[in-house]
């Protein structure tokens, strides 16, 4: 079995676990479509400010958000790199299973003829 | 053919302790669930590309267990098993399953078999007890993933 790091491990399932909550989804998908300040992300989602400071701080531990350092505003990003870590982590999983699946879609089809000859 | 069928199987996280994985074929519900579970049809097409599978165990009734084994050419073993806990043919399947690399993280696998008009769309739900288990569990994809492209690098280099 190929080894990885209990680090490599460790920040996968904490990216994981960021993103199980769906109020820490809604941040990332609002954030999708550009930066954002934390008194934009409250709005729409109805929450105090402190309350989403603490979802944002979440994301930014599992580095799926950066936030800017500028005093005023402190505007928060989306960390695209992170959240293809992810993508393509359950997407290497999905292959595997598609590619048995193609076989047995091939088999599958060698039955039924089998069948309507008979 | 119909090419309108899902054939690309579908992956979804509904909750933090579910794998969904959703995929038509092109048979019936009946033929589908024989090929899940007769050893001579499991054979043919389960084993991942350049393992082949040595063990295939399938004792089919409630409380009875099964194994695969898949065995790599250059050695190490990947071995799923598990007891079948709801057999209702060609309708639903229900089975424990375990990745005998990391016992203790055990899922609960429910493939669900829906025909309509010849098709056969296959639902595949495993449940785990926590969300690392099933964390654990999509990273093991990955580690299979990697093994395959160490093995076309291996490939490559013995042709040159």
């Amino acid at each position: 079995m190929a080894k990885y790091s209990s680090r490599a491990i460790d920040s996968l399932s904490l990216t994981l676990a960021a993103l199980a909550d769906p109020t820490r989804r809604a941040i990332v998908e609002k954030l999708a479509s550009g930066q954002a300040t934390v008194n934009t992300l409250a709005e729409p989602l109805k929450m105090s400010l402190p309350g989403v400071s603490k979802h944002l701080k979440v994301l930014q531990k599992a580095g799926l958000v950066i936030q800017g350092r500028d005093k005023q505003r402190r505007p928060c990003r989306l960390n695209a790199a992170r959240l293809q870590d992810v993508a393509n982590w359950a997407e290497r999983f999905r292959r595997n299973w598609e590619e048995s699946f193609k076989r047995l879609d091939e088999y599958l089809s060698e039955l039924t003829e089998k069948e309507k000859s008979k | 053919m119909t090419e309108s069928l899902q054939r690309e199987m579908a992956l979804t996280l509904p909750s933090d302790r579910e794998i969904v994985m959703t995929r038509a074929f092109n048979a019936p519900a009946r033929i589908l669930f024989e090929v899940w579970t007769k050893p001579e049809h499991v054979r043919k097409w389960y084993a991942v590309r350049g393992t082949t599978m040595t063990v295939c165990d399938i004792d089919l009734r409630v409380g009875g267990a099964w194994r695969w084994v898949l065995t790599h050419p250059k050695g190490g073993e990947i071995a799923f098993s598990g007891v079948f806990r709801e057999i209702d043919p060609p309708h639903r399947l229900q089975r424990t399953e375990v990745f005998e690399s990391m016992p203790g993280a055990e899922s609960l696998g429910t493939l669900t078999f829906d025909e309509k008009g010849g098709q056969t769309t296959l639902t595949i739900n495993m449940l785990f007890k926590s969300k690392q288990d099933r964390d654990v569990c999509l990273k093991s994809g990955m580690e299979l993933g990697v093994k395959e492209s160490f093995q076309k690098i291996d490939e490559l280099v013995a042709g040159l």
